[in-house]
């Protein structure tokens, strides 16, 4: 197997056993140069293993791993030139300053980025003199970010970007995802944030129990379960869900204290649940029409919600 | 804190043993006094605590709170690291022996006979071999908390029976033999001996097994270093 030109990791039949668990499961699938690939999944489902092998942090019990060209066993320091790494968990001692941060780890490369211009980048300069230990959650997320762009790397691996981050800092890491994008440079990341897969991620494989169930785009994912929609109002009477069974076409319905649910096909659904509310005289308020989300993918392809 | 201590580690215990014991020329120490000797000996106490605590704790805490994983996520070659990592507390301490020496010559004027050179190689010597032995700690052992108790498990009794802390011609016989199986006392009897004037050739006997440590060390370091 030759690399093929612009696919920038490729990952052939990946097994990673730990005692008394198989974390990954022969997994393969290749990402392209200039892709936002996610891997999504539950925790615990083998996404932070299977990026670890990636990074060559961790050493797979057997399968292929091209990263770049690269095998990340035997090229680990060629492969760690070329790549920008941000962990799950990871952490600096807190005495140091974030210039000092970024300074240290611009030594540990041929071709790192100048400071000044990265710290602005990653809206840092006012902390440039703050100890690590004095930043926020966002913030210090940032510096690591930032870590992982010194070397001006060809590929940047983002292991649970956002987790414990609070919504609008998880907005700004987005952007700044896609400002990294936007530079050329390709991304792997994992989240088991359904709506950071969705609005992210060019391609997502979903991961269950150490296995690819599904990869595609996001779109294509949610096209793939049918055009179903559902609608979804709140009601101060008590509904009769017969009634609203008896519409044609639809699936289920499910109620939830004051709010139902009613799933169907998307064509025509709100225009026939609006008549059959009105022709059995049921009061209702705020009705809204959602399209399926990759959420409704995974509760589809696992039988389970996944969990935060 | 930590810096601070190692620096004036040294000239208290000579401070304070000075106070207890003088300075008087006794015939137990072939007419040396108690200081003399122990300028020389509390460079071994000096270096035995930071190779066997201060240095491998932070090693090992930083493993454990994932900072030296974050380096192996980069280019940066291990013996860099390692190098990088020993710099500090090798500066401090050396400044620390320093420090003793400059007190124990031009205050207590104890007896020096042997060169710098000598004694600046085989404290040179000395630190690196007792700070390779802290490295073989923090590879042998899972987490800081461990490294901790077993450092501090073999430095408080190195430091008594091996001549470091209390002269080894007032221990009896059976703490002597058993202290030949401390590397920290073959520290001391090289630093005695080179500090008097004493030959390297005539303690080819130290430099072999603490080179002996050196080697192993290094060996039982690649095969068991973990980053995480």
């Amino acid at each position: 197997m030759e690399s093929v030109s612009g696919v920038v990791i490729e990952v052939a039949e990946l097994v990673k056993t730990y005692p008394g668990i198989t974390a990954v499961d022969n997994i393969s699938f290749t990402v392209r140069q200039g892709e936002i690939f996610g891997m999504l999944g539950p925790n615990g489902a083998g996404k932070s293993t299977t990026i670890e092998c990636l990074e060559g942090v961790r050493q797979p019990d057997n399968g292929r791993i091209r990263i770049l060209g690269l095998d990340p066993k035997k090229d680990g320091f060629k492969l760690r030139e070329r790549i920008g790494i941000q962990f799950q968990s990871a952490a600096l001692p807190d005495r140091l300053k974030v210039w000092e941060a970024i300074d240290l780890f611009a030594t540990f490369y041929k071709r790192p980025l100048d400071c000044h211009q990265l710290l602005e980048t990653m809206q840092l300069t006012e902390k440039r003199d703050a100890y690590l230990a004095k930043l926020s959650g966002g913030q210090k997320q940032r510096l690591f970010i930032a870590l992982a762009l010194v070397n001006q790397p060809e590929l940047v691996f983002l292991d649970e970007l956002t987790t414990g981050l609070d919504p609008q800092a998880r907005r700004a890491m987005w952007s700044l995802v896609q400002e990294i994008r936007a530079q050329g440079k390709t991304i792997f990341l994992t989240t088991h944030f359904m709506e950071e897969a969705e609005r992210l991620c060019d391609r997502v494989a979903i991961i269950d129990h150490g296995q690819i169930i599904a990869l595609d785009t996001p779109q294509n994912l949610i096209n793939a379960l049918g055009s179903e929609n559902r609608v979804i109002f709140a009601t101060a009477q008590p509904v009769d869900a017969a009634a609203l069974e008896a519409i044609p076409g639809v699936h289920r319905v499910e109620q939830i204290r004051d709010r139902v649910v009613v799933y169907g096909p998307k064509d025509g659904l709100v225009g026939r649940v609006v008549n059959a509310l009105e022709a059995n005289g049921i009061a209702f308020d705020s009705l809204q029409a959602e399209p399926p989300t990759l959420e409704d993918v995974f509760l589809s392809l696992t039988g389970k919600e996944i969990r935060n | 804190m930590s810096v601070f201590f190692t620096l004036l580690f040294g000239p208290l215990l000579l401070i304070m043993f000075g106070f207890i014991f003088g300075n008087e020329p006794q015939a137990i120490f072939g007419g040396l006094g108690h200081l003399d000797i122990s300028v020389p000996s509390y460079t071994a106490v000096i270096i035995g605590i930071t190779g066997l605590t201060t240095l491998p704790i932070t090693t090992a805490t930083r493993r454990e709170n994932g900072v030296l994983r974050r380096f192996a996520a980069s280019p940066l070659r291990p013996l860099t690291y390692f190098l990088a990592d020993m710099l500090a507390p090798f500066v401090v301490t050396t400044v620390g022996i320093l420090l003793l020496f400059l007190l124990g010559i031009t205050v207590y004027h104890v007896r020096f006979d042997g060169s710098w050179l000598n004694i600046i190689l085989a404290v040179c010597f000395s630190t690196l071999t007792l700070f390779v032995f802290g490295y073989v700690l923090v590879g042998l052992l899972p987490t800081a908390r461990a490294v901790m108790i077993v450092g501090n498990v073999l430095i408080i009794p190195m430091n008594v029976f091996s001549g470091a802390l209390i002269p080894l011609e007032v221990l009896p016989d059976a703490v002597r033999r058993v202290s030949t199986f401390f590397p920290l006392t073959h520290v001391v009897t090289l630093l005695r001996g080179l500090w008097f004037a004493e030959s390297w050739s005539a303690h080819l006997h130290e430099v072999a097994i603490l080179l002996g440590v050196f080697v192993v060390g290094v060996v039982i370091i690649v095969r068991t270093f973990r980053w995480e």
